[in-house]
């Protein structure tokens, strides 16, 4: 690094204020991780140091699969989620691209319009989106959260879409159609595999977003094993006045793992494609 | 291999006219280039010839067909674009073998015709690298491979040596003519550059604000230009203009700048005589004005005294600028003559090189000849 002169001075200045951040964002999900590994009892033991594991056990993990829908949950959750990320995507995808390249009239304007239902809480949303379910004989179905999950989805993948777009040179698109594509050959053929991280980060984010999602699973989707991961951890898994801390903190650390494991692979392409476009490059 | 018209093309862009009545017949296998200052519409005419932009008025065609309504795949084009535009994610090899693939060549067919242009282009041993692997100079080769690869009846090229470096320009710009003898095509050619167009085109066409200012050949266009606008555009160093009159002495008619009077030569006295008395604009070129000592002789007679302000020296001749009353001009004059700053010296002027131009706006050149 330029401009540090002593060893030192590095650590106060870079790695001490980072290791604070890390410890200040890692202890919730060391928290998690201890408590689901820690008998029922030692949970409440007061003369055993919260902060470490005394007697290491799996029980807690073994109550979830035994008792619990657990495994029908992730299935649930992963079925809506994929799903519902990839509609989003194909629906983002062309819609960004159409805002970023196509003028027609009302262009500007249905940009906006986009940006704006997504500023609509998705809280409020629910009210109307809970006739339509009812109407259409949806409830309980995997289609309820297929089918709204991309209204928050879809406006902000397209707008993170439509900034990458407009970085990729508008005269490679023109080559392309002087070399013989038509429109849509030059986004499969061209445009999207440029788009890579702008893909990717979109599609994270959607990913992120469905398997997260809280209000709408808890509406629409709520009885017997049609559940997911958060709404079962938290319907199934608090009785009453009884919490089941360990197995609810084993769901969090099962649930939270296949985020995890996306961010840490793609988290350089998600970067650059939510800062697209921001610098001139 | 196939002739462009257009005919009476214009294209609005909101409340700017970026081409104007655009009348243009470019024939079989000619190499003609569209120049002028940047904002004077050429691109915009390649454009619409290429179908990227839709003409507001007016019909264009490549050989027989009026291709208005065909999309640039359906055009027979290929067109090279100044930022190469090449695809990133495409091997060399890949990117000139793209359009060939759209178009359901075979993969024999598509070899060849890959192998045939690389090595017209010096570019075999680049095949399997990436653009971003290429300097500027490659990249460009590239691109004009993709173009040529797929034989197309027209080639477009817009300002594609613009990017390149001063050096590499010069000796592109000489492949780029041996290329056009070797294909035989027709090929239309933006420009900005004067040299581009004076170098490599059979036909220029001078814009100016989306109008053509004239259409020729390079030297016609140098030596008859139509108007002030044309004759300050190509050729370099720049003409020289002299705002003055035209007088009539002892049966003699003579150009009068104030600072200097010359006679006009006789051959061109018919032409100019009905303007006698009037105001003018003479232009003459700096190559045809000498230091009086190395003129040819028929010039010694009449000179012009002008003092030295400034000296580029460039080895093979000299710029002088100078200063005589309230004219600044220039003036290329022989290697060999020594002169200082602040030095009065006397210059020969050609006057059979001379132009005249009124002084209106169009400033159109009077007519001497042709």
């Amino acid at each position: 690094m330029v401009g540090s002169k002593t060893v030192g001075r590095q650590i106060l200045n870079l790695y001490l204020p980072l290791a604070l951040f890390i410890v200040f964002l890692l202890f919730p999900f060391y928290w998690m991780s201890i408590v689901s590994f820690k008998p029922t009892n030692d949970l409440f033991e007061l003369k055993f140091n919260p902060f470490w594991i005394q007697r290491f056990t799996l029980e807690n993990y073994l109550y979830l699969f035994q008792n619990t829908d657990f495994p029908e949950w992730v299935k649930n959750t992963l079925i809506i989620s994929v799903i519902s990320t990839a509609i989003s995507l194909l629906c983002s995808i062309l819609i960004g691209y159409a805002l970023a390249r196509l003028r027609f009239p009302g262009s500007n304007f249905l940009g906006v319009g986009i940006f704006l239902a997504y500023l609509v809480p998705p809280t409020l949303l629910f009210l109307p989106l809970a006739q339509v379910i009812a109407k259409l004989n949806l409830y309980n179905t995997y289609w309820a959260l297929i089918l709204t999950y991309p209204t928050q989805l879809i406006p902000f993948a397209s707008w993170l879409l439509m900034g990458y777009f407009r970085t990729i040179p508008k005269e490679i698109e023109e080559c392309a159609m002087a070399d013989g594509c038509t429109r849509m050959e030059t986004l499969l053929k061209i445009i999207l595999p440029l788009s890579t991280p702008g893909l990717i980060s979109a599609g994270i984010f959607c990913f992120t977003l469905c398997w997260n999602e809280f209000l709408y699973a808890l509406i629409f989707m709520s009885s017997g094993p049609m559940k997911t991961i958060p709404v079962g951890t938290v319907s199934d898994l608090i009785k009453a006045d009884t919490l089941f801390w360990g197995s609810l903190m084993a769901s969090a650390v099962l649930g939270s793992f296949p985020i995890a494991f996306l961010y840490s692979f793609f988290v350089k392409y998600y970067v650059s494609g939510l800062t697209a476009g921001a610098v001139k490059r | 291999m196939a002739k462009v018209i257009l005919e009476n093309v214009s294209k609005t862009f909101g409340n700017v006219e970026a081409v104007k009545s655009f009348n243009l017949t470019v024939e079989d296998k000619e190499f003609t280039i569209l120049v002028g200052p940047s904002g004077c519409g050429k691109s915009t005419a390649l454009r619409m010839i290429a179908g990227l932009e839709e003409p507001t008025n007016g019909v264009i065609y490549i050989g027989d067909r009026a291709v208005n309504d065909l999309p640039p795949k359906d055009r027979d084009i290929a067109m090279v674009f100044q930022e190469y535009a090449l695809y990133p994610h495409m091997s060399v090899y890949k990117n000139m073998a793209f359009g060939l693939k759209l178009r359901r060549f075979s993969k024999d067919e598509i070899d060849q015709r890959v192998k045939w242009a690389s090595e017209i282009l010096g570019i075999q041993n680049l095949l399997d690298r990436k653009p971003r692997q290429l300097s500027g100079g490659q990249r460009q080769r590239v691109a004009v491979g993709r173009a040529i690869v797929r034989k197309p009846a027209v080639f477009l090229f817009d300002e594609p040596l613009s990017n390149l470096d001063a050096k590499l320009r010069v000796q592109m710009r000489a492949e780029l003519s041996k290329l056009h003898d070797r294909l035989e095509t027709t090929i239309i050619y933006v420009t900005h550059d004067q040299v581009e167009a004076m170098t490599m085109g059979t036909k220029i066409v001078v814009m100016k604000d989306g109008l053509i200012q004239q259409i020729g050949a390079p030297l016609e266009v140098y030596n008859h230009p139509v108007n002030m606008f044309v004759a300050g555009f190509i050729g370099s160093p720049v003409i020289n203009f002299f705002p003055s009159r035209l007088v009539s002495k002892e049966g003699r008619l003579f150009i009068d700048a104030e600072t200097f009077q010359l006679p006009i030569p006789q051959k061109k006295v018919s032409y100019y005589q009905s303007l006698t008395g009037s105001e003018a604009i003479f232009g003459i070129r700096p190559n045809d004005i000498y230091d009086r000592l190395y003129a040819p002789d028929r010039l010694r007679e009449n000179f012009v005294r002008a003092v030295v302000d400034v000296i580029e020296p460039l080895g093979s001749e000299i710029h002088l600028n100078m200063t005589s009353g309230r004219h600044n001009f220039v003036a290329v004059v022989d290697a060999q003559t020594s002169v200082r700053v602040h030095q009065e010296i006397e210059l020969a002027l050609d006057l059979d090189k001379m132009h005249l131009f009124e002084k209106n706006d169009p400033n159109l050149r009077i007519k001497t000849d042709s």
